[in-house]
């Protein structure tokens, strides 16, 4: 039996509007409401499930980002992580960066699992634990809508396009997690005052070891999308079907 | 000169159309030379679909048994070997797409772009971040390999004709034995696929039950049209999965959309907005569907869907 670890970013959350600023340098983000990538709240609920199952030990959580993201930390560990450990950095951080990060906390904590979300609602990269993987040398499972454990192996139902696919994975192993592998548990007050207690360690990646490379992917010119313009309204379905005959798909 | 290998997906000996898609996408970038590769246990069918590609130069061909099944960890250290005769690997924005093209590209210690949009140049791309709320341009270092996964909805197939010469490759990566592929359930339903048909109708929470989703199969045979749905309809366990239209789900780009009972969260809207004609039928007339789309209906789905396939198979 060993650890677990999970990622959890910190993104605005999914019900917020998000707006670009005037000069196109970013998004608007002071004032705005800040949440767990939905996706890493699944990634931690199925750890913690593993562990309630006596199947792990500890369940510890990593944030990449900035000092506030103690606060999404805070939320985990009152959902019934362990421990946290915040590499504290200031700016945007690249999917290769966050899995040599990962990377190198693996090879210091020797987890059976790395339970990472499919992907972040801020940059819908969906990199990450691919990276990871590779870096690792370790198997991936994508898209996990199940997750088994058995002695040294995990099998893992995902999500496909062509439908689910299982695969067996020798751990340790990454696995990114899709929206219905489970639902998460809502956090209990008393848990939030338990979970000030509990260990939030701050480390960066200079200590870490892993440096930000030089000449990575530059993102600039923020901007809304083109909008569709709203187009007309028929009264019935006789309507519809003229409407559908004049514009050439039926 | 720029040098595009494109990554070939493929099943049961038959291409994905996403390659001629990404063909289309590898077109825009100047002066490119375009290879595609193509990994399989038994590779001649798809190999010989991917050389008849207009634009398509050279067909790498890496037959092996381990590929039988296209696991990330076994095509991935293959693919990086071909690497540097390359400035571009494309793979599709699908989820063997996804899977497998951020593990090439940490293999090769460079930054991958996720699903591309348009090319501005050989090393600057738009592509869309917060669920289609903003689009952002991303530039890569000219000096090492872009990897990117293309969105598919966002370019149209080239077409067949083309006599790429099909080179076989005899290089032998060592590959890992630690993941396994065991099985796979698709449901078949005999209508078109989701992802590549020209006529899709999309049902959402308002069909409020299984049995119910039955009234848009019939108006989707109609139209000969896939089925999609919102991602609370799949919540609901009204249909499967495999069916959810949007940011966490399918991305695409049909001839036809036909949303029923669907309000249209932004999530939804960023997986349909490339659609060419998006007709909406929803019984609120103020569901921000009706925003984006062409033609709006303002009515009882429960009505309005029958009679609609009534006057669709009247009218053929």
């Amino acid at each position: 039996m060993s650890c677990i670890l999970v990622g959890i970013k910190r993104v605005i959350d999914y019900s917020v509007r998000v707006r670009v600023k005037p000069d196109g340098s970013g998004v608007v983000s002071d004032g705005v409401k800040m949440s767990i990538n939905p996706f890493d709240e699944i990634a931690l609920e199925e750890a913690l499930r593993i562990k309630e199952r006596n199947l792990a030990q500890e369940v510890i959580v990593v944030s990449i980002g900035s000092g506030e993201a103690q606060q999404q930390l805070r939320t985990a560990l009152a959902m019934g992580a362990d421990r946290a450990i915040l590499v504290q950095v200031d700016g945007p951080v690249e999917p290769l960066t966050a899995a040599q990060v990962f990377l190198k906390l693996a090879q210091q904590r020797q987890p059976q699992l790395v339970i990472l979300g499919k992907q972040a609602i801020d940059n819908d990269n969906g990199q990450t634990g691919q990276m990871l993987a590779a870096l690792w040398d370790r198997p991936q499972a994508t898209f996990a809508s199940k997750l088994e454990l058995e002695s040294g192996r995990a099998r893992v139902t995902r999500e496909v396009d062509a439908g689910l696919e299982t695969i067996e994975v020798d751990l340790p192993a990454v696995v990114t997690v899709d929206l219905r592998l489970n639902e998460p548990r809502y956090v209990k007050l008393p848990d939030i005052m338990k979970a000030r207690k509990k260990p939030l360690e701050i480390t960066t990646l200079a200590e870490l070891g892993v440096a930000v490379p030089a000449q990575g992917l530059r993102t600039s010119n923020f901007a809304p999308p083109a909008v569709r313009s709203r187009g007309v309204m028929v009264k019935d379905t006789a309507e519809l079907v003229a409407a559908l005959e004049q514009r050439g798909v039926l | 000169m720029n040098r595009v290998l494109i990554v070939a997906e493929g099943a049961n000996g038959r291409l994905n159309l996403s390659t001629a898609k990404c063909v289309s996408c590898a077109q825009r970038i100047n002066d490119a030379q375009i290879d595609v590769a193509v990994l399989a246990a038994d590779a001649a069918a798809v190999a010989a679909q991917a050389a008849a590609l207009n634009g398509v130069k050279r067909v790498r061909v890496l037959e092996r048994p381990e590929n039988i099944e296209p696991l990330a960890a076994v095509y991935a250290p293959q693919i990086a070997a071909l690497a540097h005769d390359y400035t571009h690997l494309f793979g599709p924005s699908t989820t063997f797409g996804k899977d497998l093209m951020p593990r090439v590209a940490a293999l090769l210690g460079v930054g991958q772009i996720s699903d591309l949009m348009e090319v501005e140049s050989a090393y600057r791309f738009r592509r869309a971040i917060y669920a289609g709320n903003v689009m952002v341009t991303v530039e890569a270092p000219s000096g090492s390999v872009v990897v990117a996964t293309v969105r598919t909805a966002s370019f149209q197939p080239v077409g067949s004709g083309g006599e790429a010469a099909i080179e076989p490759e005899t290089t032998r990566v060592a590959l890992p034995a630690h993941t396994r592929f065991i099985s796979r359930s698709g449901a078949s339903t005999g209508r078109p696929d989701l992802q590549s048909a020209t006529r899709v109708v999309s049902g959402g929470r308002a069909l409020a039950s299984a049995e119910n989703f039955q009234l848009l199969y019939r108006l989707a045979d109609a139209l000969g049209a896939a089925v999609g749905a919102s991602r609370a309809a799949v919540d609901a366990g009204y249909v499967p999965n495999d069916l959810q239209v949007g940011q966490t789900g399918k991305i695409i780009a049909p001839e036809l959309y036909v949303a029923i009972g669907i309000s249209g969260a932004i999530q939804h809207l960023t997986g349909i907005k490339d659609a060419r004609t998006i007709v909406a039928i929803n019984k609120d007339s103020e569901a921000p569907i009706f925003e984006i789309a062409d033609i709006g209906l303002v009515g009882d789905l429960f009505q309005i869907v029958p009679e609609l396939e009534r006057l669709i198979r009247a009218d053929k």
